[in-house]
């Protein structure tokens, strides 16, 4: 987030969601959304499918799945027409607005209307009520990166907020929610193949000669291949081992057949996890892994907030902390790691990346900071932290309007697929359920797999709510259970992604955001047919 | 704003116009005693346990709901006002089943975990109800799975209705009148699922009785846990919690007032945090799968790392680094994964580095 969670929910005067659903996927912050409202905040939100939230909004844009780019551009246009862009700022602050109003010309509330399939009306009242609050804060989570065209729904929704000039400025900023509890410190952290810690660029031989120099090896400077590419490069053969901390790729990746031939192609394949996950099965070794409570350490959270992780307790059994067990693997394979506490390592990180330079693991104990955490950037020992990004202006110098332009999805519905499918998460369970599935009364909530589908569609189908049914889409099929409901538009269904006993990944297509190489689970093309 | 002095048990204190006495005391360190104020929560001032004798005013005031005044003198306690606070903590109990508030080491009914009606009643001497009326057993609602009320330990003080309307904004736990009298009506009933509630649990953990209970947690008495503050493993709001641990196992878990969730926690964070944590199926030793049968067998940690350092240096040797790929895990701590990425860049001398940030 640019912003802080408390910024955006007692700050601003409007927040545009978009493509998230906090009361389900972010709870606490979605609670903290429903007081902003009864304070008076307005909410606009932007999502294909009914959420819990879109009661309390202002203006309602159930739009077409796949086709943010459009929405965000067709805001511009209107913005820019309207005049109801910050002009003072654009010239001060930002390069670029000329090219991105060409690009937005064409992008009419009418063809804008007719491609997200809403109400023109409704996209030219969501533009001006926007413009008119005088702190606007947009919001977003999956439902805009999910996509093959996702790197280009983020920015376009930037240009939005920086030709309104709601970037840098308290109760605005752009603000992805992140999804799991430290995914933005993983990211911070260096486990990305561009990017060492603070990313810093592995591009850039400067930043290698710094990490060579600190580590004191060698190292490649051969780019590397995201997760998502990894699974064809396995299959293909140029990926013979995977070394694997945590994660479940076979129910959480799209197309799951296609993971498992590339996990099966594998020379070699070594787990660490806390359980025997569907992954796990695959592998030639396990290791077994310590869980969150069992450590010493920090989380970043989704606003950049450096908070202490503390061990409560120590569980039988034979197993070592995930930290020895990295340091063991180095020392064995010829590099002398000293043993360090997890403290220790901070001091390391802080030392090597200029964000988290002021960032230890006594400064987060400290009474001066009362568990408030960090939020970086923090450069120095002396630094408060940054609660608000841009606020004296960009890294980068002026920022940089993007000109994205809106691409269909890469599998539209057709005769034999008639229907869209998007994948979601619901309030009770958690992404695997390698946590929350093991709580009974989670699983009573909700704890098997169901579609939502629209009344006229099920009619159609001769579907009738609660019935079982077979969803296939081109690389799979599974059963299922059919929620009926107007909570979808006619054509487009929902699923959680969460089950195991109708896994949607069965059917969800591995199409890649060309720049970020997130996976489209927001959009691929499935049949639902009556079981009997 | 402009700032008012008053005194409170002889110490002369400056506080922002607009401070409640209750809230003036706190910031010195002054113990009132409280039951159904709930801090950003509720502050109905029904109980009177928290009354203060002001000077020049004939009866106690509610400490909670009473505006401190430039040159007020207050009084926090003296015999008078330890006689009202019995009375008022004898008329509540009155109205209660006696497992709401008697200590009974036997009686594990009533929650006695954060049970401070009960803590109250032990501090002020209160034995036995004086204004005992007979009202028959009113039915617990108990369907929830995690959630249970009972109208008979509740003494009607709105903490949880608060925790509901002011904090997690969810509406669904109400008062409601029969009669004359306030009553909770709670979602716990048989139609639990067909209500807009969450089942996060805010509410239990503002009941100052048990009356609203969280069903999982094990038992506890408060002095044999110790707390341990950390960051939820859910999603990444970053909620602050306490996990709680009896013997060195976790006994439960309560929101605590971190930046980001200001004391909330959704039913993920409340109810999933730590009962997978000693799930019986954790894998609590190294596995090696035989190539033979298929299956994983038991193996030593010198054993399981032998084979993975020789098999990923065999590979790196024969293909180069860039024919391993490692993936982190964005669940685990910051330190861990800065030493997993430069594990994969030292040793397996790739950058094919990634986590699940995508998926």
């Amino acid at each position: 987030m640019t912003n802080s969670i408390d910024d955006v929910t007692q700050e601003s005067d409007l927040i545009m969601l978009v493509g998230s659903n906090p009361e389900e996927a972010h709870p606490v912050i979605g609670m903290q959304i429903r007081a902003a409202v009864e304070r008076g905040c307005k909410l606009i939100v932007v999502d294909p499918r009914d959420i819990g939230l879109t009661a309390y909004a202002d203006i309602r844009i159930k739009l077409k799945p796949g086709t943010n780019v459009a929405y965000a551009n067709g805001i511009m246009h209107v913005l820019i027409k309207e005049g109801l862009i910050d002009k003072d700022y654009i010239a001060d602050r930002t390069q670029g607005i000329d090219e991105l109003a060409k690009i937005v010309e064409d992008c009419t509330p009418a063809r804008t209307a007719a491609i997200c399939d809403i109400d023109e009306r409704d996209l030219i009242a969501a533009a001006k009520l926007y413009a008119a609050a005088p702190r606007a804060a947009i919001v977003y989570c999956l439902g805009v990166t999910e996509h093959s065209t996702g790197t280009d729904g983020v920015m376009s929704l930037s240009n939005i907020a920086m030709a309104t000039g709601n970037l840098g400025k308290r109760g605005g900023g752009v603000n992805p929610l992140r999804g799991q509890n430290n995914v933005q410190g993983a990211c911070d952290m260096g486990a990305g193949p561009d990017d060492f810690p603070g990313y810093q660029k592995v591009a850039n031989p400067k930043v290698l000669a710094k990490f060579e120099q600190a580590w004191g090896t060698k190292l490649s400077a051969v780019k590397g291949i995201k997760a998502t590419e990894c699974f064809p490069a396995m299959t293909e053969g140029k990926i013979k081992a995977l070394f694997m901390f945590g994660e479940d790729p076979v129910r959480t990746d799209p197309d799951t057949h296609h993971v498992i031939e590339a996990l099966k192609s594998l020379e070699f394949f070594a787990v660490v996890d806390l359980f025997m996950t569907e992954t796990a099965k695959y592998a030639d070794v396990i290791l077994p892994g310590r869980s969150f409570a069992e450590k010493e350490g920090t989380f970043s959270n989704t606003e950049r907030r450096v908070q202490r992780v503390r061990k409560a307790v120590d569980i039988e059994g034979d197993t070592l902390p995930d930290s020895e067990i990295f340091i063991e693997i180095m020392n064995r394979m010829g590099y002398k790691q000293p043993a360090l506490t997890p403290a220790e390592v901070m001091g390391e990180i802080a030392s090597l990346t200029p964000s988290y330079g002021g960032v230890s693991h006594a400064r987060l104990d400290s009474e001066e900071l009362d568990g408030r955490g960090l939020q970086w950037p923090c450069p120095d020992a002396n630094h408060p932290g940054t609660p608000v990004l841009h606020m004296n202006g960009f890294t980068k110098g002026k920022g940089e309007f993007a000109v994205p332009v809106y691409q269909p999805s890469a599998e539209l519905p057709d005769a034999e697929y008639p229907l869209v499918l998007s994948t979601g998460r619901v309030l009770s369970q958690y992404n695997a359920q390698a946590m929350t599935g093991r709580v009974s009364g989670l699983n009573e909530i909700e704890g098997s797999s169901f579609i939502e589908i629209n009344s006229k569609d099920a009619a159609n189908l001769g579907i009738e709510d609660g019935e079982c049914v077979s969803v296939s889409s081109r690389r799979g099929s599974i059963k299922s259970v059919a929620r009926v409901s107007e909570k979808t538009k006619p054509g487009q269904t929902w699923m959680p992604f969460h089950f195991q006993d109708g896994n949607s990944n069965w059917l969800t297509i591995a199409a890649l955001d060309s720049i970020a190489k997130a996976p489209e689970f927001k959009v691929c093309a499935i049949k639902v047919e009556k079981l009997v | 704003m402009s700032n008012i002095k008053l005194t409170i048990d002889g110490k002369t204190l400056e506080v922002v116009k607009g401070t409640t006495i209750l809230a003036a005391a706190q910031m010195a360190d002054i113990k009132i005693p409280t039951l159904c104020f709930l801090k950003d929560r509720s502050a109905i001032g029904s109980c009177r346990v928290c009354v203060v004798e002001v000077e020049g005013m004939e009866y106690p005031l509610p400490a909670c709901k009473t505006v401190a005044r430039d040159g007020m003198v207050v009084t926090t306690s003296s015999e008078r006002l330890t006689t009202y606070r019995r009375i008022a903590l004898d008329l509540i109990v009155s109205n209660l089943s006696e497992e709401a508030w008697k200590v009974d080491e036997a009686s594990s009914a009533a929650d006695t975990n954060n049970n401070q009606l009960q803590t109250l009643c032990q501090e002020y001497g209160i034995e036995t109800a004086s204004f005992k009326t007979a009202a028959p057993p009113k039915p617990k609602y108990d369907s929830n799975p995690f959630l249970s009320f009972d109208p008979n330990l509740c003494i009607r003080c709105q903490r949880c209705v608060g925790a509901c309307n002011s904090a997690a904004r969810n509406h669904t736990l109400r008062t409601g009148k029969k009669g004359t009298r306030t009553t909770i009506s709670a979602p716990f009933g048989k139609n639990w699922k067909s209500t807009e509630c969450e089942s996060c649990g805010n509410c239990a953990q503002a009941c100052p009785t048990g009356a609203i209970k969280a069903k999982v947690k094990l038992n506890y008495q408060p002095g044999e846990v110790q707390t341990t503050r950390t960051t939820c493993p859910f999603c990444g709001v970053g909620c602050q919690i306490d996990l709680k641990t009896k013997d060195g196992k976790l006994v439960d878990v309560e929101g605590a007032n971190g930046p980001a969730n200001k004391g909330l926690l959704c039913v993920k964070g409340r109810y999933g945090s730590y009962n997978f944590v000693d799930s019986n199926d954790r894998i609590r030793t190294p596995l090696i799968k035989n190539k033979q049968t298929g299956e994983f067998e038991v193996a030593s940690w010198d054993e399981a790392l032998t084979l993975v350092t020789s098999r990923l240096s065999d590979i790196k040797k024969q293909h180069g680094g860039d024919s391993i790929a490692a993936f982190a895990c964005s669940r685990s701590t910051n330190e861990d994964v800065y030493l997993f990425q430069k594990m994969a860049r030292t040793v397996f001398e790739t950058n094919n580095v990634d986590n699940c940030a995508r998926v």
